[in-house]
């Protein structure tokens, strides 16, 4: 599936929702279908810090592809943590750092994105795409 | 004035921003230890300074400046009766508590802290009366002293003892604490220091706004606040200090104002408390300040407490009601804050889920990180009441925290 077919798809299942209520209860479901990190990988490095809730954040290559594994204290912050590695893992790092993840926005979780929130989501995000960064550089040399 | 009591539902009315709904429910807030709202009474003085009466105050010839002066200088005198200061001079205006911190660590810091002296705090202390001073002492080679607290959350008087010694400066404790609520035996604090000649500043941020100050009694060095956690506008705030402090302190910041002349050779500083005010002053914030002051007063503090003291009362059952529940800070002393966990459920997913339910409360560590270290946690959700806030508002708490409970487990 392509970025935009993913995202599209994300957008239609949160627009069967009629209020906050379901797209929480639907985000906590995807925070229980997120893969158990690796416990070994819950490094100091992987951590990202917001002021709120602890997000880990791995990456890995696998072939050409950058591969996430994630996991969060907090069970809507690991949801919204699901959402993003369903949209970008496994990519190739040149997409992930070029996404447009404009689905955030279409499912009303922008509110979430102010960087005074704090949950960690803006913070994610640049961790993710510094990875693809940092991966392409290495695929280039 | 015992005989006093409050009538919510008629004060709520003063309060126009509670008269709203959030996420399309009733706006229920709970978060007054992070800020308070403001009356009408208070929105209308400024709003009447801004429209009427605005101009920059002291040494202006014209008629618009003088008369905002004098009720500049009405607004320090209203703060002096409210916290019984002796004098007038005692009262400085400042930004608020951190700014007054601030500036008595960096005033004291300078004229009394050397190597090898200390200042004790307390485990309870909240950031802004922690960093001032471990800055100083780094700068100036000194060590912090730490006074813990009991599993209630209360202060272990008997450590005071043992940690003043010859070379204690200064102890800079909160009268109570913004996490748990903790009131702490200030009074008490102050007799041990001074036997030991040592003087006491206090973090009053907490305390201004729920009950009667007298800082003769507390007989406490220096006394901070902000105004905007008693009901008055933001970026405004008191230092008091003792006359005999504040004259042998240094000026913190310099500029206009707070000279007396200046050459190009030589500054003398002007007298108290003009020396602590250099530059133009927040007078909007002092007299907004003042005006709030004034209008729980007209309520009267005794029944401010009482009321808030029922609050505290019924919503600790009301939340012990919830199986799982686990309350931070259940000393025999305390105001109406509520810090707690859910067994099993993360405090940002709890405020997320409130916040939707309309209803305001603050998660995280609340800028005491070493008090969440003893307890072992991340941080918590906080409810913390004042005087608007109702029964009914905490039965809507108990309902909706019975959902969070529901949706994550």
């Amino acid at each position: 599936m392509t970025l935009d077919e993913k995202q599209q798809e994300i957008i239609e299942e949160f627009s069967m929702f009629d209020d906050w209520m379901d797209k929480y209860n639907y985000l906590i479901e995807l925070s229980h279908d997120l893969p158990e990190m690796d416990p070994q990988n819950k490094t100091q490095d992987n951590l990202i810090e917001g002021c709120q809730s602890k997000v880990w954040l791995h990456a890995e290559m696998q072939g050409d592809k950058l591969v996430f594994n994630a996991d969060s204290d907090a069970i809507i912050t690991k949801g919204i943590i699901a959402l993003l590695i369903q949209v970008l893992s496994g990519r190739k790092p040149s997409e992930i750092k070029e996404a447009n993840l404009y689905f955030i926005d279409e499912i009303g979780l922008k509110e979430n994105l102010s960087p005074t929130r704090s949950n960690g989501l803006v913070a994610m995000i640049n961790k993710i795409k510094a990875y693809a960064v940092a991966y392409e550089q290495q695929g280039n040399h | 004035m015992s005989e006093q009591s409050i009538d919510v539902p008629a004060l709520r009315k003063d309060f126009p921003i509670l008269d709203q709904y959030v996420h399309d429910k009733p706006l229920i807030y709970l978060d007054n230890a992070a800020t308070t709202q403001k009356p009408q009474v208070v929105i209308d003085r400024i709003n009447r300074i801004y429209t009427r009466e605005n101009s920059n105050i002291h040494r202006g010839v014209h008629y618009l400046s003088n008369q905002l002066t004098e009720k500049y200088e009405q607004a320090r005198q209203r703060v002096q009766r409210f916290i019984n200061a002796r004098h007038q001079h005692e009262v400085i205006f400042t930004n608020g508590t951190t700014h007054s911190i601030n500036a008595i660590a960096y005033a004291f810091g300078e004229k009394y802290i050397g190597p090898d002296d200390e200042i004790i705090i307390t485990e309870l202390e909240h950031h802004a009366n922690i960093v001032p001073w471990q800055v100083l002492c780094q700068g100036k080679g000194a060590r912090l002293r730490v006074i813990p607290f009991n599993d209630r959350g209360e202060l272990i008087m008997e450590e005071f003892e043992k940690h003043i010694n010859n070379r204690t400066r200064l102890i800079a404790v909160n009268h109570i604490s913004n996490s748990l609520g903790t009131i702490n035996d200030v009074k008490q604090i102050t007799d041990i220091a001074h036997r030991n000649d040592v003087p006491v500043l206090v973090d009053g941020a907490q305390s201004i706004q729920h009950q009667k100050i007298d800082v003769q009694q507390l007989d406490c060095d220096f006394y901070v606040f902000s105004g905007h956690k008693v009901y008055g506008p933001n970026g405004s705030g008191v230092l008091y200090g003792k006359e005999k402090w504040l004259e042998e302190l240094p000026p913190y910041q310099t500029g206009g104002e707070m000279i007396q002349k200046v050459t190009f050779e030589k500054t003398t500083y002007n007298e108290l408390p003009f020396k602590f005010e250099a530059g133009t002053p927040n007078y909007v914030g002092a007299i907004g300040t003042a005006e709030a002051l004034s209008y729980i007063e007209s309520l009267g503090l005794e029944a401010i407490e009482a009321h808030e003291n029922d609050l505290l009362q019924y919503a600790t059952s009301k939340l012990m009601e919830i199986p799982g529940m686990k309350i931070y800070g259940t000393a025999d002393r305390k105001i109406s804050v509520l810090s707690f966990l859910m067994e099993g459920i993360h405090h940002y997913d709890t405020g997320m889920v409130l916040d939707k339910m309309g209803i305001a409360v603050r998660t995280g560590h609340h800028c005491t990180e070493p008090l969440m270290d003893h307890f072992g946690i991340e941080g918590t959700v906080r409810a913390s009441l004042a005087i608007y806030n109702t029964r009914e508002e905490i039965d809507q708490l108990q309902q909706a925290l019975l959902k969070v409970k529901q949706m994550f487990s």
